[in-house]
């Protein structure tokens, strides 16, 4: 394999990885100062467990967040250099606002909470943990201000062989940026809300010790699960229709749909040749893509050979076609989780309302296995976005060949993939582990483990 | 001053600033496996920096962050360049990161000790790293007329840059000591005391040799002249100091020689390379500077601005975590890591 195919390789491997920590960082912040507040103004016990027991929880998370972070931001220099050489001017702006805006506060308030229990005042203590949930989402805002660039590239000038900003304010007035950033945002509070419906769910099944911060937990959890998962298929339904504009293309080969339509139908299942450059089989539901697409039964929606044929005169000889059975496969995987996830919320909800939830045995044993739902949704939804905007790099702009690194050898970036695997794959071991472990223990044994005299 | 010079200047401050606050992490992690007698000891000197390390490392993030988005150039080349040495640098840096938080979630002695060995590791080669990478910055790379690293591996490891290493691994090892005298109590704060006394002198050494060795093997004093100035010659006698007051068992005072000898030697360098941000060994005309590596007059404006509002506010609520975290620690307190 060459360097190109390598690099590619472990950028996607490790941001799929990275990806893992930061959804649920997001959600769970989020909750997790929900439910301070709620101990800070009403001085219930029960709130304050609540918060330990998921604080606890989040920062076995944050840490693995934070490390393979530093790999992302090396990771452009290292193996993608001639893509910050010539994104620099633009691209690095919102990475290093994110640092100095977002990740300062984040990192900083979260030491503050963690050490601050005893220390701080019960008002200043909560400030400190909104502030790291302030601090999460204003680093997911930021960083989707980038990615949204290369997506759909905006307020930029190609001047001495390079993209050079015009306009600060465009760049995160992006239109991207505004579905995508909430797309992004819901699904991180989906995965907070699967992550402590499937814990609590477990410890009401167990019925053992915490019983009321559980049954709180889930009833707090079911709200927010729907909440999410609903705002965040509506989103992403945005965002589809303004893929229709932008990268049509994408949109395409999500789709499976190679010929233009009018009105287009959608894909239910397509079955391509291997290398996705044919279809075999489909069964197709008629019109329903131009619904979904432009809000009537009627419109046009353009299919793979013409834009092909079209990019082909706006950019020269080439192929301009996303690896389509990834792309397609992966749009079906996240909309698969997707709507498992509004189902299994709604059905939570109800059981909830009639006072049901402990009585449901099947349920609580089914919670559990949906916490790999909303992952599921994050990675295949990536993978959609990042391989559906192949061959480009920065859409329409730069080529993805033309921005790995030249003077770094196929079998550096090979060491470099080979060393990142093993590492992550003994890391996720001990992360689960240790999720695993404290998600067990429950709340009251949690506190006693960590008291110094119990450890010696 | 124009704005690639600020730029230079703020980037100097966030390195400066990482090395300053990280610097002392590394150095209670290098001695960690040394002052720990037994499970609460090491819990303790860990505690010293719990509530401080990841907000330190931020620092060393923004700097990347700011390098790629001032100098973009500088920081494909280093990046790329640098490949390897980065490799081991990310790994150090990954497993340290995780030690901390995981090492007292579990309590078997296997795991604890698993963990604290990678805090040792992962504190002991970023400190000797960034000593080597920058050493390799102001003597020297091989950079083509394309702003392209033509070198390998081996030609990062050369003694000027093992130098380098050494001296910031002592160097960050001593401030780890001072800091540990100056945050812990009882027979810890006595260790961290007698360590501080020993590894004073060898640093001392380290440094003075770093320093004649940059005679030789860079252009830098010949830059600077026979008299330096009061930067170099501040960090050497604030180096000078620390070992005073640590004698005289003024942890306070030495931690501010020690911090002080970390900032003005890292602005030594910064003040040498100026205006280069990477030195070409093969022509001094392919040297990357703070002009042809930087970003447009748009980007450098909007960012300053950005910084110049942020950076005090960091300060300033960085400061006051350290306010709020100020007491000793002891075997007897409440231990969160």
């Amino acid at each position: 394999m060459d360097a190109l195919t390598l690099a590619r390789l472990q950028f996607a491997a490790t941001t799929v990885y990275h990806f893992f920590f930061v959804p649920l960082t997001l959600g769970l912040s989020l909750l997790v100062a929900l439910m301070e507040t709620m101990y800070v103004r009403t001085g219930d016990d029960v709130y304050k467990q609540m918060t330990k027991f998921w604080g606890k929880l989040f920062l076995i998370n944050f840490a693995m967040g934070v490390v393979t972070g530093l790999v992302q931001e090396f990771q452009f220099g290292m193996n993608w250099s001639e893509y910050s050489r010539f994104v620099g001017d633009i691209f690095g702006v919102p990475l290093a606002i994110e640092a100095l805006l977002a990740f300062f506060l984040e990192s900083t308030f979260l030491g503050i909470w963690v050490f601050g229990w005893t220390v701080l005042p019960k008002g200043l203590h909560l400030l400190a943990i909104w502030l790291v949930a302030i601090g999460s989402t204003m680093s997911a805002f930021w960083i989707l201000v980038a990615n949204s660039w290369m997506q759909h590239p905006v307020a930029y000038v190609l001047r001495n062989g390079r993209a050079e900003m015009t306009d600060f304010w465009a760049l995160i007035t992006n239109p991207y940026v505004w579905v995508q950033f909430p797309h992004v945002l819901f699904a991180g509070m989906a995965t907070g809300a699967f992550f402590v419906l499937g814990i609590s769910a477990y410890h009401l099944r167990k019925s053992g010790n915490g019983h009321e911060v559980f049954r709180r937990s889930f009833n707090w959890a079911v709200v927010y699960a729907l909440v999410a998962s609903v705002m965040v298929a509506l989103m992403g339904h945005s965002q589809a229709q303004f893929l229709s504009d932008t990268q049509p293309m994408k949109l395409a080969a999500a789709e499976a749909l190679w010929e233009t339509e009018q009105p287009a139908s959608l894909s239910l299942l397509t079955i391509g040749t291997l290398s996705g450059r044919e279809e075999v089989f489909s069964i197709r539901l008629p019109a329903a893509m131009s619904l979904l697409t432009c809000d009537n039964l009627t419109c046009e929606v353009q299919g793979i050979h013409n834009l092909q044929a079209e990019y082909e005169q706006a950019y020269g000889p080439g192929y301009y076609v996303p690896p389509i059975p990834l792309t397609y496969w992966s749009f079906r995987g996240m909309l698969t989780a997707g709507v498992v996830m509004v189902l299994l919320s709604l059905f939570a909800l109800y059981l909830v309302l009639r006072r049901k939830v402990e009585k449901v045995r099947w349920f609580l044993y089914l919670l559990p296995w949906a916490m790999v739902l909303p992952y599921l949704a994050n990675s295949t939804g990536w993978m959609m976005a990042e391989v559906g905007r192949q061959p480009w790099i920065v859409f329409g702009v730069m080529l993805t060949e033309a921005g790995v690194s030249v003077v770094v050898s196929a079998g550096a970036v090979l060491l470099s993939l080979a060393v990142f695997t093993l590492l992550y794959g003994a890391l996720i071991v001990a992360d689960v582990y240790l999720l695993a472990k404290y998600a067990r223990k429950g709340p009251t044994e949690d506190e006693k483990v960590l008291a110094p005299a119990a450890v010696h | 001053m124009d704005l690639n010079t600020v730029w230079s200047v703020l980037v100097a401050v966030l390195i400066i600033g990482f090395f300053l606050l990280e610097g002392f992490d590394y150095g209670v992690g290098i001695l960690l496996p040394f002052l720990g007698k037994d499970d609460t000891d090491r819990r303790v000197i860990i505690n010293t920096i719990g509530p401080f390390w990841d907000g330190n490392e931020v620092w060393l993030v923004t700097a990347g962050g700011a390098i790629f988005a001032a100098f973009p150039e500088w920081y494909a080349t280093m990046f790329s360049g640098f490949y390897l040495a980065l490799l081991v640098m990310l790994v150090a840096l990954i497993v340290r990161g995780v030690a901390f938080e995981f090492r007292s979630k579990d309590r078997r002695p296997e795991w604890r000790s698993l963990w604290d060995w990678m805090i040792f590791v992962g504190s002991f080669v970023p400190a000797l790293l960034w000593g080597v990478a920058f050493a390799n910055l102001i003597r020297g790379v091989p950079i083509n007329a394309g702003m392209q690293y033509v070198g390998s591996f081996g030609d990062l490891l050369n003694p000027y840059s093992l130098a380098g290493g050494l001296a910031t691994l002592s160097a960050f090892t001593l401030h780890g000591a001072v800091f540990l005298s100056l945050k812990t109590r009882g027979e810890i704060e006595e260790r961290a005391h007698k360590a501080a006394m020993r590894i004073w002198l060898p640093a001392v050494i380290l440094v003075f040799l770093f320093v004649i060795a940059g005679y030789f093997a860079t252009d830098m004093f010949t830059k600077l002249g026979v008299n330096p100035g009061p930067v170099p010659l501040g960090a050497g006698a604030a180096l000078l100091a620390a070992g005073w007051f640590i004698r005289q068992r003024r942890s306070g005072w030495a931690f501010v020689m020690t911090g002080l000898t970390i900032v003005l030697s890292a602005a030594t360098v910064a003040i040498g390379l100026y205006p280069r941000v990477m030195v070409s060994s093969l022509n001094p005309a392919w040297s990357l500077t703070i002009y042809n590596a930087s970003s447009s007059p748009y980007t450098l404006r909007i960012l300053a601005i950005v910084a110049l509002v942020l950076v005090p506010i960091v300060l300033l609520y960085q400061g006051w975590s350290y306010w709020v975290f100020r007491k000793r620690i002891g075997r007897e307190d409440s231990l969160e890591y």
